[in-house]
């Protein structure tokens, strides 16, 4: 017999407490499945990483594909362009940072932004950072840029935020070079 | 089930005692639909019945265009056009759908203001009121999840946005929005999930209406003086009373009628006049509409989202005390949800001991302004945020908090109330006349 006075674990605490433990592992491990199941499936995990075709590309066009749902600005700039995206001061830009998943904590001049050193090509997220839209461009707004038409954000030929109301510089997305006419995105 | 005093269920037949004895379910129906009714209510006190058609309107006509529509990027916005051309008379079901929607915002937005006038959510009605913010609640996310299946480019984007707001939660925001959507972005598996979700949550809306119906049964109808019916006995709640079936039912079906009158027009005349042109267009990820507007009945709460830019100093006030964990973005968010919560908390805001705003002058100022604010905020949630929008918008959010957060708790220490009727009974006989006495008056 236990007494109300008896605070020393019983036989029975124990079973009460082994048993309710058990019972919440259990219904843990039987709810997980049913959460899970929302996550991205193996189908939407696989396109995570695609291949794009830049041979037709010519100097000062653009290519946009989509990628995890969303569009990917892939933009072969003129001389002109890499010129002016190289000589703009850092002191003019609103947003500091690179944005560029291969380069995190680097500062936001051209030269980390693009995928070649030469400053030819840039792929970036053709989304704007404000809520989300899609840019036009890239010979749009004050900066011959891109521009966005939902709130008025003007980003220059490196996708960075010159002016409006978005915070960030167009993100830049893991990218390499396949082969000389392929261009691997994530 | 009511805690007024009155006649309950007698089986008289055989068999009647016979189911009763096993399952009273002929009296369940009999107490509720028989319940004692304050007879003093006006017709402010018609919604819950427009309400409960609409719940029962939108899950009929639903299931039905379920039977015709597919859930899938592809097929989706044909399907709808499939609705609209092939299925017989699949135009009509799907404009009453759609409309639907709008009639059961409209009249649930007028039966919580009725609430919040006449006081509905006081002591003892706590639960009843909460239930319905609940409801409320369930409603915007059919609401929304049913916006996105026709596929349109309003559906895409729109989803987009709002999905976007869970990614604005620091750290775990973009797991959530990921785990949402199922993927990086609104896309296939985002639609089917919103079918679902869109179908079973109606069903768990009639369960918490059951529930509504339940509470406010247990505590009586509130009505327009704020003042309880008298419970001392049943001749007593009789003279403040009427049975909800026949006198209320009558009248209820009566407004109902007039207001599907006016629907029926819509539907006839205008069926997309409270759409938006756009959703006409299939969804496209990689172009987005010049102006992302959601329906009417959410611009209220889009306007108090979008109110709080990085340039307001409350904004940076918060983003500094939390170290930058609350950004501009993740404030818009809070005060979105913050919005709907301190309505639902208006329960123990409101310090003021009596119930009906009909004898509250002061309350009265400020809930007329309240009501504008709500239009306002509606008219500016569908403009740009360029100015004077986004003052207009900031302005009416904030009055929106410190309407529930600042007045309604002042007013109930600084305001002197007018007198109450002492009775439902002498409340009504002022406007009607002695009713017991109709024998006097021939």
């Amino acid at each position: 017999m236990s007494h109300a006075e008896d605070h020393s674990g019983t036989r029975r605490d124990f079973l009460y407490y082994a048993t309710a433990g058990a019972g919440a592992v259990t219904a843990g491990a039987a709810v997980w499945p049913l959460v899970n199941q929302m996550n991205a499936t193996a189908d939407v995990r696989a396109l995570s990483s695609i291949l794009v075709d830049v041979s037709d590309v010519v100097v000062g066009t653009q290519l946009t594909v989509k990628w995890r749902g969303k569009p990917v600005f892939i933009r072969r700039r003129t001389p002109e362009d890499i010129e002016r995206a190289r000589t703009t001061p850092l002191a003019d830009l609103p947003d500091q940072m690179s944005r560029n998943v291969a380069k995190p904590e680097m500062d936001a001049s051209d030269e980390n932004r693009t995928l070649d050193d030469a400053g030819e090509w840039l792929v970036m997220m053709g989304v704007c950072t404000h809520l989300g839209c899609v840019p036009l461009g890239g010979n749009s707004g004050d900066f011959e840029g891109w521009f966005c038409p939902c709130h008025g954000s003007h980003y220059d030929i490196s996708g960075r935020i010159r002016k409006g109301p978005a915070p960030e510089n167009l993100p830049v997305p893991v990218n390499m070079f396949f082969d000389d006419n392929t261009i691997q995105l994530g | 089930m009511s805690g007024i005093p009155h006649d309950h269920y007698e089986p008289k037949s055989g068999f009647e005692k016979w189911l009763h004895t096993r399952l009273p379910v002929v009296g369940l129906v009999y107490d509720t639909i028989m319940i004692p009714t304050p007879k003093n209510l006006n017709w402010m006190w018609i919604w819950g019945i427009v309400l409960a058609f609409c719940l029962v309107m939108q899950i009929v006509t639903g299931i039905i265009l379920a039977m015709h529509y597919t859930p899938h990027v592809d097929l989706a916005f044909s399907s709808i056009e499939h609705i609209m051309r092939n299925v017989n008379g699949g135009h009509m079901l799907r404009y009453m759908h759609a409309n639907g929607a709008a009639l059961f915002f409209f009249a649930v937005y007028l039966h919580i203001f009725r609430g919040l006038y006449y006081g509905s959510y006081k002591a003892p009605r706590e639960v009843t009121w909460i239930i319905g913010m609940l409801i409320y609640l369930a409603m915007m996310a059919t609401a929304f999840m049913g916006y996105v299946l026709p596929w349109g480019q309003m559906s895409f984007w729109g989803a987009t946005v709002i999905t976007g707001l869970f990614g604005a939660i620091p750290f775990i925001g973009e797991s959530i929005q990921a785990w949402l959507l199922g993927g990086p972005a609104v896309d296939n598996a985002t639609l089917n999930r919103f079918f679902s979700l869109h179908y079973l949550l109606p069903f768990v809306i009639a369960a918490l209406v059951a529930i509504h119906i339940w509470a406010f049964h247990t505590t009586g109808n509130a009505n327009p003086t704020g003042v309880e019916v008298r419970r001392g006995s049943k001749e007593e709640a009789e003279k403040d009373t009427l049975p909800f079936w026949p006198y209320f039912v009558i009248k209820d079906l009566f407004a109902l009628a007039v207001i599907l009158a006016i629907f029926f027009a819509v539907i006839g005349f205008m069926p997309n006049y409270l759409g938006h042109p756009d959703n006409y267009i299939e969804a496209n990820p990689l172009s987005t509409p010049a102006h992302i507007v959601p329906e009417w009945f959410f611009l209220p709460f889009y306007a108090i989202l979008r109110a709080f830019t990085a340039d307001v100093w409350a904004v940076q006030l918060v983003n500094w005390i939390t170290f930058g964990l609350v950004d501009a973005k993740f404030f818009g968010v809070l005060a979105m949800f913050g919005s709907i919560a301190v309505m639902a908390l208006v329960p123990w805001l409101d310090t003021s001991s009596v119930r009906s705003g009909r004898f509250r002058p002061m309350f009265k100022m400020w809930y007329a302004l309240f009501v504008i604010d709500f239009i306002v905020l509606m008219w500016v949630g569908a403009r740009d945020t360029e100015f004077p929008h986004d003052w207009i918008s900031l302005i009416g959010s904030t009055y929106w908090f410190a309407y529930f957060l600042i007045i309604l708790p002042l007013l109930g220490v600084l305001e002197k109330p007018n007198k109450a009727p002492d009775t439902i009974e002498a409340d009504f006989n002022d406007h009607y006349g002695h009713a017991s006495s109709d024998a006097d008056a021939k």
